[in-house]
């Protein structure tokens, strides 16, 4: 029997609404005069002012143990806060890659040394966090890198090229995938590790801008040239990069990100569509809202299956795959129902926001493990691999 | 456990034969019988209303078997109508039942007139639970003769009834019949979903072209993906609307209904379309999920009117309305 389960999703309880009202105040407050254009950034927008704010208010590191800045607070809660903060369009780019996925994995595989350097800072909201995986030539062949890190003393000498790297260019430190085994065709997964880099202090260290085709920088190139990095900013095990890494991607797939990013549209086309009496709007807004409250209950599910510590993978590409579809479909649907021009410079709000969402589309299913990736996930998940 | 005799009672009564029976608009007097003797048209109904109290996961998981199986009888339709007529203080049905709104029957005098169309195994019911306007009646089988033949795509019997009853039995409307049949629907897409995807496993796993098995193509795994999609989409999107329904929330029922029949739609091709040119046949049994994907997402309220209901909330809700709009269902 294939059945995939998804759980029931965590209960909305007394609390869990409380925060969602407090927090919906606190981005009102935090977002007053944010321009629609602005919010249809969603996770590419970056601003450490908002992220300290979020630190400073207790909504970064929510899960995490309080004797390293967290807040003891449920997953559940956690994915209110995350939920509601794409929803409302705010900047989240400063704290987005740590409190998600470096910090969680900091705290799993990490030293006390580095717990106590840098989940702090991460939950203050003072420190920004980026994921050096991509290379030219290893993309979704993850297990294809080739950056070196070589033990020398009391250091790794790094070298070797990194793409892709959204906010390399502003963030603090970067959880680096690279290759320390004696690369031999048996270890092409073994051989690997992760390291902890400080992107501030690394000499041998260069970030070149990669401009993305709606002519923003949040790409960059990383290089790698016997760069210096102490051995004991080694995280987890040498060796064991690629369980730690695939362990990542759980937390990575299944969130409210995988839907949300073109959200600002759909509100911009129903404000453009008020007082039009038209069934087509009707009838096309209610099959996109119909699929959009399904995915959250499938993504909050995946949180219930986190919270308890089931293995949700499989899940998590579902969430994602069919997410993707959904968010990156959203230009068509606006298109069918209103005309305008849309362009960097515009003459409405809505045709902004129509010209960022398409313009940013297409990375939708490429972040995060292309859609052929997750679709072959999936398939091997139902046992025909 | 009441999973577990369901399918049990299955294996044993519901071979391809008594399909084929069903599809030739033959009542199966049997399984109904054991349907009623397991209690099975009570299992909406709690404790206290003469049910058995279960758990909301349970009720599903009942409904879905019905939909996995495609049981060709009226037993999600009676369970719903026994949910509404106890919710309404009324009889429970003796028999098999059925549900539907029928605001354009005529009050007179006492007497309910007029014509109820399409009701499924509208001639061997024991009584319909009709909702016209703000009350339900329970009109019994004396109540109605048989108008008009009807088919379904799974070619079960859709009869259009006309009414001529003294309305002697009827209670305050507790909930909207089309939100109760179009939730019980939505499980049952679930349930056919997970059939379909599992015979599609199980085709693309054996069948072998070009010296392997097609699930060992890319092309083939990434549409297996795409149904297990929409497999997770139509159960989570059944769950959905049983929770609004229990608390009377009509979007959440439309949101919960449209989801599960767009998953009809598409999952019904792919499978159709992975199993080549023999899933086209009477002769196999995808057939039997895929045709009744078909009709039941049309049934209980067609596609359009659910989307509307919704989308004029969304559109009434604003741009900065409409994200708790959202959380809200």
């Amino acid at each position: 029997m294939s059945s995939i389960a998804f759980p029931r999703p965590p209960e909305d309880t007394a609390a869990v609404i409380a925060l969602r009202t407090e927090f919906r105040a606190f981005l009102d407050k935090e977002l007053a005069g944010r321009s629609p254009r602005a919010r249809s950034d969603n996770w590419y927008g970056f601003d450490r002012g908002f992220s300290r704010a979020m630190g400073q208010a207790g909504y970064l590191g929510m899960t995490w143990s309080k004797q390293y800045g967290g807040h003891e607070r449920s997953a559940y809660e956690r994915y209110v806060v995350v939920e509601e903060t794409l929803a409302a369009g705010a900047p989240v780019g400063a704290h987005w890659i740590a409190d998600r996925q470096s910090g969680p994995s900091i705290i799993k595989f990490g030293t006390e040394e580095q717990k106590e350097l840098l989940l702090p800072g991460i939950a203050a909201g003072e420190l920004a966090f980026c994921i050096g995986m991509s290379e030219p030539d290893s993309g979704s062949d993850l297990a294809a890198t080739r950056t070196r890190a070589v033990r020398d003393g009391g250091n790794y000498r790094v070298t070797g090229t990194k793409v892709w790297t959204s906010f390399a260019h502003e963030a603090d430190w970067v959880i680096l995938f690279c290759r320390t085994g004696s690369g031999g065709p048996t270890d092409r997964q073994q051989g690997t590790s992760q390291l902890l880099v400080d992107l501030k202090n690394t000499p041998g260290l260069t970030i070149k801008p990669i401009i993305d085709l709606a002519g923003q920088h949040h790409f960059n190139e990383m290089h790698f040239e016997d760069a210096i990095v102490p051995a004991n900013m080694l995280l987890g095990e040498e060796g064991n990069g690629w369980n730690q890494v695939m362990s990542e991607l759980a937390f990575e797939r299944s969130g409210p990100e995988r839907f949300l990013s073109s959200i600002e549209l759909l509100y911009q086309v129903i404000e453009a569509l008020k007082g039009i009496d038209s069934d087509a709007a009707q009838i096309t807004l209610g099959r996109v809202t119909a699929r959009l409250a399904v995915l959250r209950r499938l993504s909050r599910s995946v949180t219930a299956m986190l919270q308890s510590g089931q293995d949700a993978a499989l899940q998590a590409a579902i969430v994602k795959d069919v997410g993707a579809v959904f968010e990156q479909a959203m230009p068509d649907i606006a298109r069918e129902l209103i005309d305008a021009e849309p362009g960097p410079i515009a003459a409405s709000a809505y045709a902004s926001v129509l010209a960022n969402i398409t313009l940013n589309a297409p990375s939708w299913s490429l972040r995060g493990g292309t859609r052929e990736i997750l679709r072959g996930i999936i398939a091997r998940g139902l046992g025909t691999r | 456990m009441l999973a577990d005799m369901i399918e049990r009672l299955l294996e044993r009564h519901l071979d391809d034969s008594a399909q084929a029976r069903a599809r030739g608009g033959e009542w199966l007097p049997e399984l109904w019988a054991k349907f009623e003797e397991m209690g099975l048209p009570l299992a909406l109904l709690s404790e206290e209303q003469g049910g058995f109290g279960l758990d909301p996961a349970d009720q599903g998981e009942a409904l879905r078997l019905l939909g996995r199986h495609a049981v060709p009888l009226p037993v999600a339709e009676t369970m719903g109508a026994n949910r509404l007529l106890a919710a309404a203080g009324l009889p429970l049905a003796e028999g098999a039942a059925g549900l539907a709104r029928a605001d354009a029957l005529t009050l007179n005098e006492g007497r309910l007139t007029g014509r109820v169309a399409r009701i499924a195994w509208g001639d061997k019911l024991d009584c319909l639970a009709l909702a016209v306007g703000d009350r339900l009646y329970r009109v019994p089988r004396s109540g109605w003769t048989v108008a008009e033949a009807g088919l379904a795509l799974n070619f079960q019997p859709r009869p259009t009834l006309q009414i001529d009853w003294t309305a002697d039995v009827s209670a305050p409307l507790p909930h909207c019949p089309l939100a109760e049949g179009s939730t019980l629907r939505a499980f049952q897409i679930a349930g056919a979903l997970e059939a379909a995807l599992d015979m599609t496993l199980e085709h693309t796993g054996t069948r072998v072209q070009f010296g392997k098995p097609l699930s060992k193509f890319q092309a083939v795994q990434h549409e297996l993906a795409k149904l297990a999609g929409e497999l997770a989409c139509a159960t989570a999107a059944a769950d959905l609307a049983a929770e609004a329904l229990a608390r009377c929330d009509l979007l959440g029922v439309a949101a919960g209904s449209l989801r599960a029949r767009e998953a009809a739609g598409s999952g019904a091709s792919i499978a159709t379309q992975m199993h080549g040119a023999i899933g086209f046949t009477r002769e196999h049994r995808l057939q039997l999920f895929t045709t009744s994907l078909w009709t039941w997402r049309d049934e209980f309220g067609g596609q359009v009117s659910w989307a509307k209901l919704l989308g004029q909330a969304a559109l009434d809700a604003g741009g900065t309305g409409y994200w708790p709009m959202v959380t809200a269902l």
